[in-house]
């Protein structure tokens, strides 16, 4: 079966984040107040081709730690796509 | 005569200046693809700098993953002197080589400007011609520079005399000043600054030489 999973890669807490900060910084200057802790983070879309849901998301969370995450300074979390 | 493989990736840029400044003191160089699996022959390797796989996904994140990074990866664990330099650097933390990571440089700027380095440590590959306490001019060429890495990993790097160079002025963000370190036997050593591109006082700075010669184990012409 194809499972459609979703990987989300966020920088870890304390981990400076001078792209967010920079994106927080000029919400002000076009109208939008009372917005904080703006956290970039890169999206990861695709089908992972398993038995089960469990495995499917088994092998997304291995490769998100392997290859689409820096474990050093990122962190991940994957859940299931919309079919 | 001591020889030197420089490692080429696609996207690579620096690689014929890391060949002209071994060339340059003495020491023969050659290109090795990233596709080899075998550096037998060699007294020691360079990784350059530049954009290797495009620098897609993160700088190394894939380079880390090219066939040649396992012999990499022998060749230090069998002694062998390992030096990555800006995006080599980058590939050497992505590949669990030399601890920590890079981060984009604090302001988000791509900085290419000359910096003043202080040697920190002189008990690695790279820095072991230098004075302690010296100065160096080397320019820096990055975008993702900016070290980073845990309070555990900062004490190992502090305490077993492991931060090769600092910044005198932190460009970039870099945690503690960091701009270069090496592992626990100092034969793996990576910077972000580029010591291939200070190899003589036409260009601004020949500050290159004594660390390049530190790497090839020549003697210090002060």
């Amino acid at each position: 079966m194809i499972f459609p999973v979703v990987v989300d890669v966020t920088l870890r807490e304390g981990i400076a984040d001078p792209e967010g900060a920079t994106i927080e910084r000029a919400l002000p200057a076009l109208g939008f107040s009372g917005v904080h802790h703006l956290q970039a983070g890169r999206t990861f879309r695709f089908d992972v081709e398993a038995d089960d849901e469990a495995r499917a998301l088994a092998t997304a969370r291995a490769l998100a730690e392997r290859l689409l995450s820096n474990p050093v300074i990122e962190q991940t979390s994957v859940r299931m796509g919309d079919a | 005569m001591t020889r030197i493989g420089v490692v080429v990736f696609p996207g690579s840029n620096c690689e014929y200046d890391a060949f002209a400044g071994v060339q340059q003191l003495g020491a023969d160089a050659e290109f090795v693809w990233h596709t080899a699996t075998d550096l037998a022959g060699f007294d020691g390797v360079i990784l350059p700098g530049g954009f290797a796989h495009g620098d897609y996904l993160r700088p190394g994140a894939l380079a880390r993953f090219s066939p040649v990074m396992g012999a990499v990866a022998d060749f230090a664990a069998d002694g062998g002197r390992v030096l990555g330099i800006c995006n080599g650097f980058q590939v050497l933390t992505e590949a669990g080589l030399l601890p920590g990571a890079l981060q984009k440089n604090r302001g988000l700027t791509f900085l290419c400007e000359p910096t003043t380095l202080v040697v920190t440590s002189t008990r690695s590959a790279l820095t072991a011609s230098c004075q302690l306490g010296a100065q160096l001019s080397i320019p820096i060429n990055h975008f993702s520079g900016a070290y980073t890495c845990s309070d555990e990993t900062l004490a190992e790097l502090t305490s077993g005399d492991r931060v090769i160079l600092r910044y005198a002025r932190n460009p970039n963000g870099s945690r503690d000043d960091i701009a270069g370190i090496a592992n626990a036997g100092g034969n793996v050593v990576g910077l972000m600054p580029h010591p291939e591109r200070a190899m003589s006082t036409l260009v601004g700075s020949d500050d290159g030489r004594i660390l390049l010669e530190g790497f090839l184990g020549v003697a210090a012409a002060v």
